[in-house]
């Protein structure tokens, strides 16, 4: 029996050991471990085996819970009808792209605004922060105005990856969450690097970036899932077919494409984030706990 | 930069020194700027990305709202825009849908995570696993979710698998997507079920910092769970609630996907448009920008007055 933790909760442990309570708990336990587990990996287990059902299947009263005579082909089809390929591989670059734009301005903001402090520092943070209260759906017009004429230069970014890397720069959870991890970095290992001699620079590869490993980790998978879940702004800023992403190219399809051929392709493109979820779950989970404030 | 030793700083209150910025007094000027300069080099980058894609579009969605562009060409014309987009007929529906699945998502959405996340911090067994399932949905591209939904759980025949369920229950059948009273409960819970595993988390992890005594305080002056749950865990959390709540009002205005998904945006008798539909659909349909630019001003003003009105009760609270 895995014992948690020790800490007291709502409920005292002796209450839940003996007795009634030892009978209350074991039924609630299992009662919730099938009820969630139905709930939230019934549909994930009804969209693999619906994919794979044929057309006739699928209309059929009562629907059957397992395929009868299961029909690869969709996801084949999927594949090839959608150019599944195409689209995981232009989602897949903005990620990466995405992950090293955010890395190194993100995590070279938040190294300035917490250790080396110029002067306006405090502004620049607060009007960072700021842009937190502000709802996406109201920035998507001007953005998208300033996306197509870049002020000065006057250079269009449709169809151009800087259309997702750049604005997704301007994060400011990401600067704060890194901001906070540098803080907490002890102000000696600084005054140590400077008395060696060593530049901001060197101070921040060297001893800043080695330290902070874990909030990278949670910054880059963040970083990641979002461009892989993004929607509209993806759908605006990549019109054409051969620069769409994976949702968008899914959604674009879905009009003139067979009900399970659709959900076939739904399920290749949620594989890659599962599969990151599982992996990375922990770093997730306490990037997703330590960013938000303790109450 | 050589420098063989750092004298000591005073230290200045409230600010813990910083061996770049505190210098001892005596560095010149000179020493200073180039300071400054090279932490504002490290801001730049970011910096830029902010002014060019924030900072910049907040202020020229505003100017957007006052101006009208045809042709190419550019005019002032006041509140134009403004009268344009209030006089749509479809203005007050999406205002109205909105707020419904706003009010319906926070009585499941808000409501749910928390007594989710009570249950979770109760038990001793499985918790990474429960943990990880709700939040599963989390990590799956909307638009897959929402598929899923709109072509196998919303099947208004009785092939569906809500359909089928109910009808097993012997309840009766829902058209879904189809029925105009359905629409917004179906997208309330395609949403939450989406949506609900961050707020658990974070309930979770607050929940963990409830000192045990309490409750064992509680417990010694007779209060039964119920009251434990009123008198100890809701006012310890109540940070964390109030800005939750804030979070997902902000949160759900916005209100963009599941329409566009689940109802192939206005859905039956416009029971699916939402606010932010009709800016996706004056800017990129219409080719009307400056009136969705009117638009995302009135959400913006609209989320202002919430937020004003939360920090007053916060404030009072505290």
């Amino acid at each position: 029996m895995a014992q948690d933790s020790g800490t007291r909760t709502l409920i005292s442990q002796s209450q839940l050991s003996r007795g009634r309570g030892r009978v209350i708990y074991w039924t609630l336990l299992v009662v919730v471990v099938t009820g969630f587990t139905l709930v939230f990996l019934g549909p994930l287990y009804w969209m693999v085996t619906g994919a794979l059902k044929s057309g006739q299947e699928i209309a059929q009263t009562p629907p059957s819970l397992w395929p009868k005579d299961p029909q690869p082909q969709n996801y084949i089809d999927a594949w090839n009808n959608l150019a599944l390929a195409k689209l995981l591989f232009n989602t897949f670059y903005y990620a990466i792209g995405a992950v090293l734009f955010q890395l190194v301005f993100d995590t070279a903001a938040a190294y300035s605004l917490s250790k080396l402090r110029p002067i306006f520092g405090n502004v620049i943070l607060a009007l960072m922060l700021g842009t937190l209260m502000i709802p996406a759906m109201v920035l998507i017009v001007p953005q998208y105005v300033t996306v197509i004429d870049l002020p000065i230069v006057h250079i269009n970014l449709l169809d151009s990856p800087f259309a997702i890397w750049l604005p997704l720069v301007a994060n400011a959870f990401n600067i704060f969450l890194l901001k906070r991890f540098f803080d907490s970095i002890p102000e000696e290992l600084m005054a140590a690097a400077l008395m060696d001699g060593a530049t901001s620079l060197r101070t921040l590869w060297s001893i800043i970036l080695p330290l902070s490993r874990p909030i990278l980790g949670v910054v880059s998978i963040f970083a990641v899932t979002a461009v892989w879940k993004d929607f509209l702004w993806p759908k605006l800023v990549m019109p054409s077919p051969e620069t769409r992403t994976v949702s968008v190219g899914i959604y674009a399809f879905a009009g003139g494409t067979p009900m399970n051929v659709v959900i076939a392709a739904s399920v290749i493109a949620a594989i890659p984030t599962v599969i990151i979820f599982l992996i990375f779950q922990r770093n997730i989970m306490s990037g997703l706990t330590t960013g938000s404030i303790k109450g | 930069m050589a420098i063989t030793t750092v004298p000591e700083t005073p230290r200045k209150p409230g600010r813990p020194p910083s061996p770049y910025s505190a210098r001892p007094q005596r560095t010149s000027l000179g020493r200073k700027v180039r300071d400054n300069l090279s932490g504002h080099a490290f801001l730049i980058g970011a910096v830029l990305c902010f002014v060019v894609f924030s900072w910049y579009p907040m202020v020229r969605g505003i100017i957007m709202s006052f101006q009208r562009t045809r042709r190419g060409e550019t005019t002032w014309v006041g509140w134009d825009n403004y009268s344009r987009i209030i006089a749509d007929p479809s203005f007050w529906t999406a205002w109205q849908n909105t707020f419904y699945f706003t009010v319906l998502a926070l009585a499941l959405g808000y409501v749910v995570p928390f007594f989710v996340a009570i249950l979770l911090n109760e038990f001793r067994h499985a918790k990474g696993y429960l943990r990880i399932l709700v939040y599963l949905p989390v990590m799956l591209p909307p638009a897959s979710a929402l598929f899923l939904f709109k072509f196998y759980a919303y099947d208004p025949s009785e092939a569906g698998l809500f359909n089928a369920i109910l009808k097993a229950l012997h309840l009766p059948t829902s058209q879904w997507m189809q029925s105009p009273e359905m629409t917004m409960p179906a997208m309330v819970l395609a949403s939450t079920w989406m949506n609900m595993g961050g707020a658990v988390l974070i309930y979770l992890a607050s929940l963990q910092n409830i000192p045990g005594e309490l409750y064992e305080a509680a417990e010694l002056d007779g209060a039964g769970i119920w009251r434990r749950i009123v008198h100890v865990t809701i006012p310890q959390t109540r940070l964390i609630l109030a800005l939750l709540a804030m979070l997902q009002i902000v949160a759900t205005m916005q209100l963009f996907i599941e329409p566009l998904i689940l109802a192939n945006g206005a859905g039956a008798e416009d029971s699916a448009t939402s606010v932010a539909y009709l800016i996706y659909q004056h800017g990129f349909f219409q080719n009307d920008l400056n009136g969705a630019a009117a638009l995302g001003v009135i959400m913006l003003v609209v989320l202002a007055g919430f937020s004003a009105v939360y920090v007053r009760l916060t404030a009072k609270q505290d």
